[in-house]
């Protein structure tokens, strides 16, 4: 009985948590970020350097009037919202955050789930986000949602294909399924999947940046052309919803790529020996600080480069990156046979 | 209750393919009918899964995953017509597409 | 126990969505009832210890091939509904009948036994524990034709969506 339903519970309880603490002090940190590399200081009024600015932000959102636009469809229009939040969350299921742990004498694995098809359910519980996006275009009733849905569905489509390529090419070398055994494959390989497979690790970062709507690749909510894309109509709570799940997703895909491609938990040089001393560190602490150096290149690069335009976009991920990543699967699996016989 | 069976599974599977099949015989909006064939291929998969599971041979899921391509495959080329008839005749109705009828 | 409620429940839920897609007045209502319906079926083959069919019908049914028809419905922007001046009962009672039809014959295929296992082919692989490997395996082995045959397939479809759907047809 504790095995089956309170200790996950607990888990469930804290890594909710975690993620929701995370995506508040997530956009403080961006907004710190943007502001140092434009040589400002951010947000500095609520506490010492703003630290308590997401607390005031989430209040703000709370007391905000919720507005539902006159000949929107209601039901559908409040739906959205949570068809997007609620697959970013549940992703979480499957992340390995560290290795077993012993609490009370009693081994507890720091996972939610190891299921058999771990990364497809990444892959399964993403691909149902998309709907979310365009019924809230749809649903608002008005020109520039309806834009900002479609672009955004077709470009969350297109790049699903690219990184679900480069998750093949992660299984080959790993042979599982499974998160936990793709870290454990790592192990025993004795070096991170980022060296072994850096065309992946390319592909997938530029493909996580366009699924999550994220600069250069963030034309479905481009200010200039569509308002605010899909969430033009949306305010208050409702808004907010779409606000956290852009976050959530970047944190989950930060979480995939340093599982598949960083070790997971695993220390740096996990087959060095004399690097035995930085096993004292727990093992989820690593998993953290891979996962935050991953979230502030998503940062950077939203300060340093501009917009991409949508037929360049396109044809990035079809005329480039499917190609290449299909390339690289090929190659994968040249190397692993030649290397079996 | 009683165990469940495969005959369970059967009769579901025969019970969504019914309502597929009134789908596509009721209704006139063809993206509907379209939905209503999708409905119809689950109602066979699940025939597939379950009887895969009752011999304990995964030959039946290998072929639900051929009955998904098939799938997919038409629902490519079906939305590509009804696109390319949307742009000549305006309409999604199937009693207006007469064109090939005398 | 356990099993049957899991079964009833999701057996309920995916007869109640099916008749709710056939039955919705507006067509975007009735693709997100079709997704559900989809989500329920992958329920369903976990329950039957298919997993990977569970997320392949995830990924390809509901993220895949219903984004398509949600696309297409809002590409073809409809200022009446095309069911509105129709003679919804003529078209009602017809399909009806033909439904009918084909229950009674469902009906009489299902009044034989269902042929005991032991009469069956005996199984080519004993199903273990890992569903992925089992199924990979036959696709790659027994299957190796249908599947090329399979890709092929889905090439000439997607060549023909793209030329269907060019402008200057």
């Amino acid at each position: 009985m504790i095995d089956l339903l309170v200790i996950p519970l607990i888990k469930i309880v804290i890594v909710l948590t975690g993620v929701l603490i995370t995506v508040m002090y997530m956009v403080l940190l961006e907004r710190k970020v943007q502001a140092w590399v434009q040589v400002r200081l951010g947000p500095m009024r609520v506490g010492p350097h703003g630290v308590l600015q997401p607390i005031a932000d989430v209040l703000k959102l709370f007391v905000k009037e919720d507005i539902t636009p006159v000949r929107a469809d209601k039901v559908v229009f409040t739906l959205a919202p949570i068809i997007v939040l609620v697959p970013a969350i549940i992703a979480f299921a499957v992340i390995p955050f560290g290795d077993q742990v012993s609490i009370f004498g009693k081994p507890v694995p720091l996972h939610i789930a190891d299921l058999n098809v771990g990364l497809l359910y990444i892959v399964a519980v993403a691909s149902i986000g998309v709907y979310g996006i365009i019924l809230g275009g749809w649903s608002s009733n008005s020109k520039y949602p309806l834009l900002g849905g479609l672009r955004a569905s077709a470009q969350l489509i297109s790049y699903e294909v690219a990184v679900t390529l480069t998750f093949v090419s992660v299984i080959l070398a790993s042979g599982s399924l499974s998160m936990v055994d793709i870290v454990t494959a790592q192990k025993a390989n004795g070096v991170w999947f980022a060296f072994v497979q850096p065309l992946a690790l390319f592909i997938y970062f530029v493909g996580a940046l366009a699924e999550t709507n994220r600069s250069p690749f963030d034309l479905p909510e481009a200010e200039q052309e569509l308002v605010a894309g899909f969430h033009t109509e949306y305010s208050g709570m409702r808004f907010a919803l779409f606000f956290l799940a852009e976050y959530a997703n970047m944190i989950v895909v930060s979480a995939v790529a340093t599982t598949l491609f960083f070790g997971g938990w695993l220390r740096p040089f996990p087959s060095v020996a004399f690097l035995h001393f930085l096993d004292v560190v727990p093992t989820w602490i690593w998993f953290v600080v891979k996962t935050f150096l991953v979230l502030y290149l998503f940062l950077w690069i939203r300060a340093t480069l501009p917009r991409y335009r949508y037929d360049q976009l396109m044809r990035l991920g079809w005329k480039v990156l499917i190609p290449l990543a299909i390339a690289n699967i090929i190659v994968t699996a040249a190397v692993k046979v030649a290397l079996s016989d | 209750m009683t165990p469940i069976t495969p005959v369970h599974y059967m009769v579901l599977s025969a019970a969504l393919f019914i309502i597929g099949v009134i789908g596509v015989m009721t209704r006139r909006n063809i993206i509907v009918i379209l939905m209503s064939i999708e409905l119809m291929l689950n109602a066979v998969n699940i025939n597939l899964v379950a009887f895969s599971n009752l011999w304990q041979n995964a030959a039946g899921q290998v072929f639900v995953i051929f009955v998904i391509c098939v799938a997919a495959a038409e629902a490519a080329v079906g939305l590509g017509i009804i696109l390319a008839f949307y742009r000549n005749k305006e309409t999604v109705n199937i009693d207006e597409m007469t064109l090939m009828r005398w | 126990m356990g099993q049957a409620i899991a079964f009833y429940t999701i057996a309920a839920c995916i007869l109640g969505f099916g008749v709710l897609v056939i039955t919705a007045k507006n067509t975007v209502h009735s693709i997100m009832f079709l997704v559900v319906n989809f989500l329920f079926v992958a329920g369903l083959y976990v329950l039957l210890g298919a997993q990977f069919l569970a997320v392949i019908q995830v990924v390809v049914y509901a993220g895949g091939i219903v984004v398509l028809y949600l696309f297409v419905v809002m590409l073809v922007n409809l200022k009446r509904p095309p069911e509105a001046h129709q003679d919804r009962r003529r078209r009602g009672r017809l399909g009806v009948t033909c439904s009918l039809v084909v229950l009674a014959e469902l009906v009489a295929i299902a009044a034989y036994k269902y042929v005991s296992p032991a009469a069956g082919l005996p199984p080519a692989l004993p199903m273990g524990p890992d569903n992925v490997a089992q199924v990979g395996m036959l696709l790659y082995t027994d299957y190796l034709i249908p599947f090329e045959l399979a890709s092929m397939l889905l090439l000439v479809a997607m060549v023909g969506a793209i030329v269907l759907a060019r402008r200057d047809l």
